[in-house]
């Protein structure tokens, strides 16, 4: 296996490692703040890749519909925090997995209703067709690299919005102490249900981008909801820098892997052999990877302070 | 008590009677359907053992209906086909499983215990879908039902049905015993207080763990009738919503009760068979009312039926 090769997957690794950043900030933010296990995450993944393909078919353009994605989403996870969710932030974490599993099948089918079951077609925008030359001999994906480079953004903006904003300060304060900062006249239920449509937001960003990558159909959030989950644990739950290196070190694993287990088991064991456990033990890496970091940390990594 | 007891006799009288009903209407359907119904009661009321009874929020339960699925399959595409083979061999292995799941996850505790029991089931899941020579995700037909030589023939729908039915009665039974009995009022102390449990002087560790291993291998066993029941192996019967399937039906018929979680299999999957048959969208009306039974009816059906406060 040539060098080449190695740097194509580590980026492959990265691209969907800062895919499941976007899904996990939202979701250990909510996590961390609210203290609410959000299963429905998924979903809203799902959905902002649906609202994105549509808008894409009706305007034509990719920015716009970029845009309407996000918005709409937002607005959906809004919504579902002050119907659904708001209730649930003081139940224990056994009635929030009921009842966002419950969501999960309301917008599986939700979306079964308005677009059908099939797999929707979707593109990468013709401006991002191309290739970019990276390294000599070494031509990426322009639209991937998109992605990398858009995640990480996201990363330092995110950042700067948590630590450097008030905005980000009162994020903090009340996740630390809610009673203290609703005494000093902070709309709490108002920053909660902004929080947590920011984090739907951001679910969407990695939905629409994932969509020409991956398929658009029912229940495509509910396989890299448990991936996430994955992520957040091994990150340590609320830390915004546990889920990137969290993201990043699960995506690498994961895609690292699915490329290179099977070709270096069959040097080992034999190719045949190699044939069926390659792809069974990449597929199982990054849980046995949780497994063992909550076995040697039960916080994960980089665990939140907690006030 | 007097009102729950004859709710009770009520219920198995009318479970008992579903054979010769369905025969009579010359509907087999029935049949079919209250066995499945009952198979995954088993497997509800064995997750409820360890998550209602004992507090733990296992997340992959679904796991222990796969390993016996496969304890079935797996001897019987290789010709063996006998029961006393492949039955203790699925409850057996199931609770081998759970030992070594329960031996680390036991360790977390919370939304971390959630978690990690559900990333053991999807490693079994990855496993499953990835060989190829067990059928891979595509699953396997099983060539036929688990053989008692000499005695029940499963191959009857009627005779298996009563199998399954005096299955779910003989673990209802020794459940009540075992809740009732020293065992089971240390695991419940420690799901209220765990911590006095320990200064108390009981290693509660091992208590939880015998918990989770009895209801893994409980479990087991619904997965072996389970194969039996569709006589097809698929790894779906691991896949994370199952888990997630098996969990509602105990909260919805109400958590820490014995029969909660048989109502809860029966009303989950009679919903589900009824609303399959008005709307292809069923679950569109199924998850917005599983979000209002969390929100507003928290003590579960059993809770609203007369005379159950003590179970």
């Amino acid at each position: 296996m040539s060098w080449l090769l190695v740097v194509e997957q580590c980026l492959n690794g990265l691209q969907f490692g800062v895919m499941l950043f976007l899904m996990a900030a939202g979701l250990t933010l909510v996590f961390g703040i609210m203290n609410l296990v959000n299963l429905a995450h998924g979903s809203l993944y799902m959905v902002g890749a649906y609202f994105a393909t549509a808008a894409f078919g009706w305007t034509g353009s990719y920015p716009l519909a970029v845009l309407f994605a996000l918005v709409a989403t937002l607005a959906v996870g809004m919504v579902v925090e002050v119907i659904a969710l708001r209730t649930l932030y003081e139940r224990d974490h056994l009635d929030q997995v009921l009842a966002t599993f419950g969501l999960i099948l309301f917008f599986n089918e939700a979306v079964a209703i308005v677009w059908g079951r099939t797999a929707l077609f979707t593109t990468v925008p013709p401006a991002l067709a191309g290739h970019v030359q990276l390294l000599p001999g070494l031509r990426y994906p322009a639209y991937r690299a998109v992605i990398i480079l858009v995640g990480l953004l996201v990363a330092l903006l995110l950042y700067l919005l948590v630590s450097r904003t008030r905005l980000g300060m009162l994020i903090r304060a009340g996740a630390s102490n809610r009673t203290m900062v609703a005494a000093l006249g902070v709309n709490v239920r108002l920053l909660y249900t902004l929080v947590f449509g920011f984090g739907a937001a951001l679910a969407a960003l990695g939905g629409l981008m994932a969509g020409p990558i991956y398929t658009v159909q029912p229940g495509m959030g509910d396989d890299i909801l448990i991936q996430v989950l994955v992520v957040i644990v091994i990150g340590g739950i609320g830390s915004i820098r546990g889920a990137l290196v969290g993201a990043v070190v699960v995506g690498m694993v994961d895609t690292l892997g699915r490329a290179f287990l099977k070709p270096m088991l069959s040097g080992a064991i034999g190719p045949s052999a190699a044939n069926d456990a390659g792809p069974a033990l990449a597929s199982m890496l990054i849980y046995i990877l949780m497994a063992a970091v909550l076995y040697f940390r039960p916080q994960g990594l980089f665990p939140a302070a907690r006030g | 008590m007097h009102a729950r007891a004859l709710t009770l006799a009520a219920g198995f009288v009318a479970l008992a009677l579903v054979p010769p009903v369905a025969a009579l209407l010359n509907q087999p359907f029935y049949l079919d359907l209250v066995r499945r119904i009952m198979i995954f009661a088993i497997a509800a009321v064995s997750l409820d053992l360890i998550l209602g009874f004992g507090g733990m929020v296992s997340f992959g339960h679904a796991a222990y209906l796969g390993i016996g699925a496969y304890a079935v399959a797996i001897p019987a595409f290789y010709g063996i086909h006998s029961g006393f083979v492949q039955w203790p061999l699925a409850v057996g292995l199931s609770g081998l499983v759970a030992l070594l799941i329960g031996t680390v996850s036991l360790r977390t505790s919370g939304v971390y215990f959630i978690m990690i029991t559900l990333a053991f089931a999807q490693m079994l899941y990855y496993l499953g879908i990835s060989i190829n020579a067990w059928g891979a995700d595509d699953g396997m037909r099983l060539a036929r039902r688990s053989q008692f030589a000499g005695g029940l023939d499963l191959g009857n729908a009627t005779v298996f049905y009563y199998v399954v039915l005096g299955l779910l009665v003989l673990l209802l039974w020794l459940g009540h015993r075992l809740i009732h009995a020293r065992f089971g009022m240390v695991i419940r102390a420690a799901k209220s207080n765990e911590p006095r449990m320990r200064a108390v002087g009981f290693a509660t560790f091992r208590y939880k763990l015998a918990a989770f291993v009895l209801a893994g291998a409980v479990c087991g066993l619904a997965g072996a009738l389970l194969t039996n029941q569709t006589e097809y192996l698929t790894p779906s019967y691991m896949h994370w919503t199952r888990s997630g399937d098996i969990m509602v039906m105990v909260i919805l018929g109400g958590m820490g009760t014995l029969f909660g979680p048989v109502l809860g299999a029966f009303v989950f999957l009679l919903l589900e068979d009824v609303l399959a048959a008005w709307t292809t969208h069923w679950q569109a009306v199924l998850g917005p009312l599983l979000v209002l039974i969390v929100l507003y009816a928290r003590r579960g059906l059993w809770g609203l039926m007369p005379g159950s406060r003590d179970d």
